[in-house]
């Protein structure tokens, strides 16, 4: 038997524990409610658009007629996107993280600057676009093309993968550092050999996600004018492009109910892309974990 | 820190320098240095001997670490840190003019915690002559360090594998290989020993004064024991100053003052 507890207390035993039940219950309501709210979109999307989606939606350019509509310049297009965006991103992001976390002093021109990048994350993307309009399409005269659009989506993602490189570069024990420097490394030795290396994971998560942002945003490309019907293949950066966002926006736009269908097609389309795209990051990462555990 | 010593006492008199045997290797010349607005060491100066080991003790917080890493440069990679004097490496200021990757080639140095590069044995001991433009026979270098370092019995057989598979000890003999694989001219060690059991640690040992035969080392300990049994010279420090500096024997069996002495026979500390 434990000692009795001391008059000066008042236990209210029961109580507390009926009040821990009741908040248990109330997160587990939380919880429940968003993912039913998820659930029930996906449903809803699946079941409308599971009929139309066969190899002749995905291998056919977008018709007046639904039966002959497909999604075949917009997955094109957004394939191409992604794959300029992270050309541009990714280099430049990753350069400026190693910069702000290896190379510059920690004065009031740092603290500026990283107060400057968390803000721009969190600008909403449609001002995006409109810096693309004026600074690529007009000014450089890219026009409406698949490269203006790379790069203002690149502007888009840059502060989240640079964020979560430094992020990642600030995660790896200062012990290696100073090892590494001990022998008489110079910094860019010991960035090359060990510090991109051991944040590769981490740079890597930060990247695929910000991409899965941008392969889903459709204001910024709406506004620096990215058709809305494509029914060609683009034969270089510089032509004019659709995604499927925008091809998705522009089915649901219009008044046939075959349309709405289709835009839920596309819809499946889109995320199976998405959930491919977070898949291959985790998959990625636990490969670069196991390699570096070794 | 103990309150027994009046703060009056702590500004002593420099010590007397050790009885010259050859041309100091290193030598400290009026050292201060602060971290941001705290003065962490008090106009230092002291010779390192060559060939010797020399042991830095004091309390936590007097300053030994701090000092050790003013000796390779290792200081410069934390923001706010500032120092004044002079750091002599054969007469060459190693501040100044001096380069510090060139400077932290020829002194290197061992860390508190076993912090091999995540590589293979072989990578971690060769990627330091490499990035330094090493481009003689890589294979001898690494057996000629591991060798050093007495550890190539146990690894030569499993150069390939990854440097974690190791044991705590092995793990600190092989940073030491790695640092001897650059050719330093004197190895600086942080509490070497200090993450290793007795076995590891008594092996350890015998490697540092196996060592002075080629290198000059400079060892910071906790451990009063360890400093009497591998150390030729001792140096005593205590809020930032160096108290007393003499033969190691000496140090510990006729201690000038009485500072040192109370913390040698564990008085305090």
């Amino acid at each position: 038997m434990p000692p009795a507890t001391p008059a000066v207390y008042s236990e209210r035993l029961e109580h507390r524990r009926r009040f821990g039940v009741v908040m248990a219950s109330l997160f587990f309501l939380a919880t429940l409610l968003s993912l039913l709210v998820l659930v029930t979109l996906i449903v809803d999307v699946v079941v409308t658009g599971w009929s139309w989606l066969d190899a002749d939606f995905l291998t056919s350019y977008p018709s007046r007629f639904a039966e002959r509509a497909g999604i075949k310049s917009a997955l094109v297009g957004s394939l191409w996107m992604i794959g300029l965006t992270a050309l541009v991103a990714v280099p430049i992001g990753v350069a400026s993280a190693l910069y702000l976390e290896e190379y510059a002093a920690r004065g009031w021109f740092f603290r500026l600057v990283q107060v400057n990048i968390a803000n721009l994350a969190g600008v909403p993307s449609i001002l995006y676009g409109m810096l693309g309009l004026a600074l690529f399409v007009r000014f450089a005269g890219m026009g409406r093309s698949l490269l203006a659009g790379a790069f203002t989506m690149a502007l888009l993602i840059l502060p989240v993968i640079i964020i979560s490189t430094q992020e990642a570069l600030r995660a790896l024990p200062q012990g290696l550092r100073e090892s590494a420097f001990a022998l008489g490394a110079t910094r860019w030795q010991v960035i090359r050999s060990h510090l991109l290396p051991m944040a590769a994971p981490g740079i890597l998560t930060g990247v695929i996600l910000s991409l899965s942002r941008a392969i889903g945003e459709t204001a910024p490309l709406i506004m620096i004018g990215a058709l809305t019907f494509v029914a060609f293949l683009p034969q270089s950066v510089m032509d004019t492009f659709t995604v499927l966002p925008i091809q998705i926006f522009n089915w649901t736009a219009r008044p046939q109910a075959e349309f709405h269908e289709l835009a839920a097609a596309a819809i499946i389309v889109l995320l199976v892309l998405l959930m491919g795209m977070n898949l291959s990051a985790i998959l990625l990462r636990n490969y670069f974990e196991k390699y570096r555990a070794q | 820190m103990t309150d027994r010593l009046h703060p009056s006492a702590v500004l002593a008199p420099a010590p007397d320098a050790v009885p010259e045997a050859a041309p100091a290797k290193m030598a400290v010349r009026d050292l201060d240095f602060w971290y941001g607005p705290k003065q962490v060491l008090k106009s230092i100066s002291m010779e390192i001997q060559p060939n010797k080991v020399t042991a830095f003790i004091g309390p936590s917080g007097c300053g030994k670490s701090t000092l050790l890493r003013c000796l390779n440069r290792m200081n410069e990679l934390i923001p706010e840190a500032h120092l004044e004097g002079e750091v002599l490496l054969d007469g060459q200021d190693i501040y100044g003019d001096a380069d510090p990757v060139m400077v932290r080639r020829r002194i290197g140095m061992v860390f508190q915690k076993p912090n091999p590069f995540p590589k293979t044995i072989y990578q971690n001991v060769i990627w330091g002559a490499g990035v330094n433009g090493f481009k003689g026979d890589k294979d001898a270098l690494v057996e000629k360090s591991l060798r050093q370092a007495a550890l190539w019995d146990e690894v030569k057989d499993r150069l390939q594998e990854n440097a974690y598979s190791l044991s705590g000890g092995q793990q600190q003999r092989l940073c030491i290989a790695r640092t001897l694989a650059v050719e330093p001219d004197v190895v600086l060690m942080d509490e070497p020993a200090s993450a290793l059991d007795p076995i590891a640690t008594a092996k350890l040992e015998e490697t540092i004064i196996e060592l002075k035969k080629r290198y000059t080392l400079i060892v910071v300990t906790h451990n009063m024991q360890q400093a009497a049994r591998i150390s030729d010279t001792t140096a005593f420090f205590y809020i930032g100053e160096l108290i007393e500096m003499s033969q190691t024997d000496e140090m510990f069996t006729r201690p000038h003052h009485q500072r040192t002495e109370d913390y040698i026979t564990g008085r305090f500390g």
